[in-house]
């Protein structure tokens, strides 16, 4: 049962972090070709300025709930995909960095290849989270000794890197429709003309995930295949998708991005109900699987660490809301901006 | 070399090199809510403007805090596997506490501290930057809650099937409140402060003695001398040495390394400045008898265990014994500095005029961090070969997958981009400290009284945020 609640709030935890450093990427992604000179640019960079580091902390969190709750599995995750963490660590820090310097000097040299870095980097870590999350759907080499053997290459596969793909275009998506809410004008004009292009480039590639997942049958199609009625999460997937479409349309950009976000949330659930019990699935033999029974701590670590998620987490809640509501409106540029 | 060497080394690299940056989050937190908590009470601008300027300063350090932190988080996993396996029990459930009640924290309210001075009054303002000071300092007591039960382990049972054996937590609070938490957490409480306090008086020093917003700089050293002397003294002479006696009352292998004490012996000699042969298993240099002993125990005659009768002997002991000593000369040399600075500007403010004693009070902020990072490596040296104390050596706690090829590509990854991010960080530091604070005119969107300050105010004022566009 304990087992069973913390496979829940961790995909609760990952649906986090993806919907809310998913929209700050999103606009990263969206940052060169949407926002056209520096005030613009500027704008993008102040709609998540004050709330991206806060974002970032559900991917802290995320991890150490995986070392407290699944240490076996972090382990084994992190150690096989070295490279590719490696390489999320290298990307995370050098775009934090970007934000950070880009408005630092007036020049417009300086802040135009540190605008340039910071949509890389945004896009490149959109990708590899992406490619990450994929590999680990297609199934990871884990032996009997639990350990992954594997290197960057491997990872790559034309699947992960479909799934990749569809990550960086739902961010974009997202993005474009966290703009919407938070600026006005010309921003918001442009990003309301491509919402139909990005919406349509993620439907697609998604639609190629789904039938690709079926036809190299997927380790977490199979569930699917036994049962009719989970097929409610990637309908209520599709519903919200319509919904956010339907929302942006009439110009309501805030319901529009909760069925956004609620969207991504759906979709994570609906991987991870065909993932379950399995945390991570072995492509050598399906007893040497990593489940949320054999890779997690004991029953009392378990109940500690839900006490400590039951206290906090209601002021979390709480407080986020509330710098958010702080921040609410279409975003100015202000002295002491980025 | 092999990969327990290098990943070893990396975690050396990385873990020093983040640990610059929490102690000033702490340090400089504490002093920034001092000014903006003068603002408060006298309403001088110039305690705002301050407010302002060391709110950008905090900036910079934070997010190379949480940059660098995210990395060490990743390596416990990707290195150190087979350690992450042992003890992810215990020191995982720990640093997820750390996430849900220190990160959301800052992370939420960060914003808020560094974007907040044009949209909430200054008590609101001072209530956020509180909130990130708050959780910066839970972020420390969580992180020394975790590293002090890899050097002190209790409230554990070693469960050994199903493979692979670990430590499972038989009560949370005897793995939080461990024997050695309270004494480090102190020491690096004040170290922090200390820091904290050297860093704003370093920089008001420079600025008076570049004569460059030197009024500032003055309401800046009044504010952080006092701070500095307090916070340096009581380290020295209360949060350091009990420290070193929880040390040597828990960890006696790690005092024979920290002293280079090969014999078992009574009245055993500290040394000033000494060298150790780890080969002839020898101590060479200037020593005080029997100050290891009453150190250690309060007896200058009392016995104390040398390397030799260890069953698992210290690994590291020179490095061990000069980290120890550089942090105990260095954080006792910063004492009579501080005196010296306290005492020239209450006489008179005689600081003002000498300009070698400023020059000094500039330096001391480097000598402050260094003192930190020598500090913990007498914690991580002193405890080898174990990973977790008398439970799980370090050689034990590698990742099988991880080959010597991939962590040196990683190490050189690492190297350069904090290399980098150094060479960005002190550019943009300077940057920040020659261009010093900015007149309240040019930070100000809208006059202080407009802004809402309470809470009332906040979520009432519909007003504030909406309806204002970009252009």
């Amino acid at each position: 049962m304990l087992n069973e609640i913390w496979f829940i709030l961790f995909v609760v935890i990952i649906s986090g972090y993806l919907i809310l450093d998913g929209f700050d990427m999103g606009v990263g992604i969206l940052h060169l070709p949407l926002a056209r000179n520096d005030l613009e640019r500027r704008t993008l960079l102040n709609s998540i300025g004050p709330v991206w580091d806060g974002n970032e902390v559900w991917l802290v969190l995320g991890g150490g709930v995986l070392f407290a709750i699944f240490p076996f599995a972090y382990a084994s995750l992190f150690s096989g995909f070295y490279a590719a963490f490696m390489l999320v660590l290298v990307v995370l820090i050098l775009r934090a960095v970007t934000l950070e310097f880009r408005s630092q000097r007036p020049s417009p040299r300086w802040r135009s290849a540190w605008d340039a870095a910071f949509a890389t980097t945004s896009l490149v870590l959109a990708l590899l989270l992406g490619v990450a999350f994929g590999a680990i759907l297609g199934g990871v080499p884990l032996g009997a000794d639990q350990e992954i053997v594997t290197n960057l290459f491997e990872l790559l596969t034309p699947f992960a890197l479909l799934v990749g793909l569809t990550t960086v275009a739902m961010f974009a998506m997202h993005g474009a429709i966290y703009l919407m809410m938070k600026t006005g004008g010309d921003i918001q004009a442009r990003a309301r003309r491509w919402l139909p292009y990005l919406m349509g480039g993620f439907v697609a590639l998604n639609t190629l995930v789904v039938i690709a997942s079926l036809l190299l049958d997927q380790p977490f199609t199979a569930r699917y295949r036994e049962e009719i009625w989970p097929i409610i999460f990637p309908a209520a997937a599709l519903a919200a998708m319509g919904a956010t479409w339907w929302f942006a349309q009439r110009a309501r950009y805030f319901p529009a991005f909760v069925a956004s976000s609620a969207m991504i949330l759906l979709l994570i659930v609906a991987a991870a109900y065909g993932m379950h019990p399995n945390l991570l699935v072995s492509s050598i033999d399906a007893a040497y699987n990593l489940t949320i029974f054999n890779a997690a701590s004991e029953a009392n670590t378990l109940t500690v660490a839900l006490v400590i998620a039951l206290i906090g987490m209601p002021f979390v809640l709480l407080y986020t809301s509330g710098v958010y509501y702080v921040f609410r409106g279409k975003v100015v540029v202000e002295p002491d901006s980025y | 070399m092999d990969a327990e060497l290098l990943a070893r080394l990396q975690f050396t690299l990385t873990a020093s090199y983040h640990f610059i940056f929490p102690p000033l989050s702490m340090g400089l937190g504490l002093m920034l809510l001092v000014v903006s908590g003068l603002y408060l009470r006298t309403r001088d601008p110039k305690w705002r403007r301050l407010s302002f300027f060391w709110v950008k300063v905090y900036g910079i350090v934070f997010a190379m805090g949480v940059a660098t932190g995210i990395v060490q988080e990743f390596e416990f996993g990707m290195n150190w596997a087979d350690y992450s396996r042992f003890v992810g029990n215990i020191f995982g459930s720990l640093l997820a506490a750390e996430g849900v009640f220190a990160f959301f924290l800052e992370g939420g309210f960060l914003g808020l501290m560094l974007f907040g001075g044009n949209r909430l009054g200054p008590r609101m303002w001072f209530l956020a930057s509180l909130m990130v000071v708050v959780g910066a300092h839970f972020s420390a007591i969580w992180i020394v809650a975790a590293n002090s039960w890899m050097q002190t382990p209790a409230g554990y049972d070693i469960q050994a099937l199903p493979e692979p054996a670990r430590a499972v937590m038989t009560d949370f609070w005897a793995t939080v409140l461990t024997p050695s938490f309270m004494p480090r957490l102190l020491h690096v409480f004040f170290a922090s402060w200390t820091a904290g306090a050297a860093f704003v008086a370093s920089v008001s020093a420079y600025y008076v003695l570049k004569a460059r917003h030197a009024d500032l700089g003055r309401a800046s050293l009044a504010v952080a001398v006092p701070f500095f002397i307090v916070f340096a003294v009581a380290n020295a002479f209360v949060f350091g040495p009990e420290s070193a006696r929880s040390v040597a009352e828990n960890q006696p292998t790690k005092l024979a390394a920290m002293e280079g004490t090969w014999q078992t012996e009574a009245g055993a000699p500290a040394y000033l400045v000494g060298w150790v042969d780890e080969e002839a298993g020898t101590t060479t240099g200037l020593a005080v008898p029997g100050l290891l002993s009453f150190l250690a125990t309060g007896d200058p005659n009392a016995t104390i265990a040398g390397i030799d009768s260890f069953e698992t002997p210290p690994t590291v002991v020179n490095l061990t014994f000069q980290s120890y000593h550089l942090m105990v000369g260095l954080g006792f040399a910063i004492v009579p500095f501080a005196l010296l600075a306290g005492v020239l500007w209450f006489w008179k403010r005689k600081l003002l005029e000498y300009r070698w004693a400023l020059w000094i009070l500039v330096s001391t902020v480097f000598v402050a961090l260094f003192v930190i990072t020598a500090g913990w490596w007498v914690a991580e040296f002193g405890r080898q070969p174990w990973i977790v104390y008398d439970l799980l050596l370090t050689a034990r706690g590698t990742s099988p997958v991880v080959s010597a090829e991939e962590i040196v590509v990683s190490l050189g990854g690492f190297i350069l981009l904090y290399t980098i991010l150094l060479v960005l960080f002190l550019f943009l530091l300077n940057q920040k400290i020659q261009h010093g604070p900015e007149p309240l005119e040019s930070l100000e969107a809208r006059p202080v009284g407009e802004l809402p300050d309470t809470l009332r105010d906040i979520f009432r004022a519909r007003s504030t945020g909406e309806g204002r566009r970009t252009h």
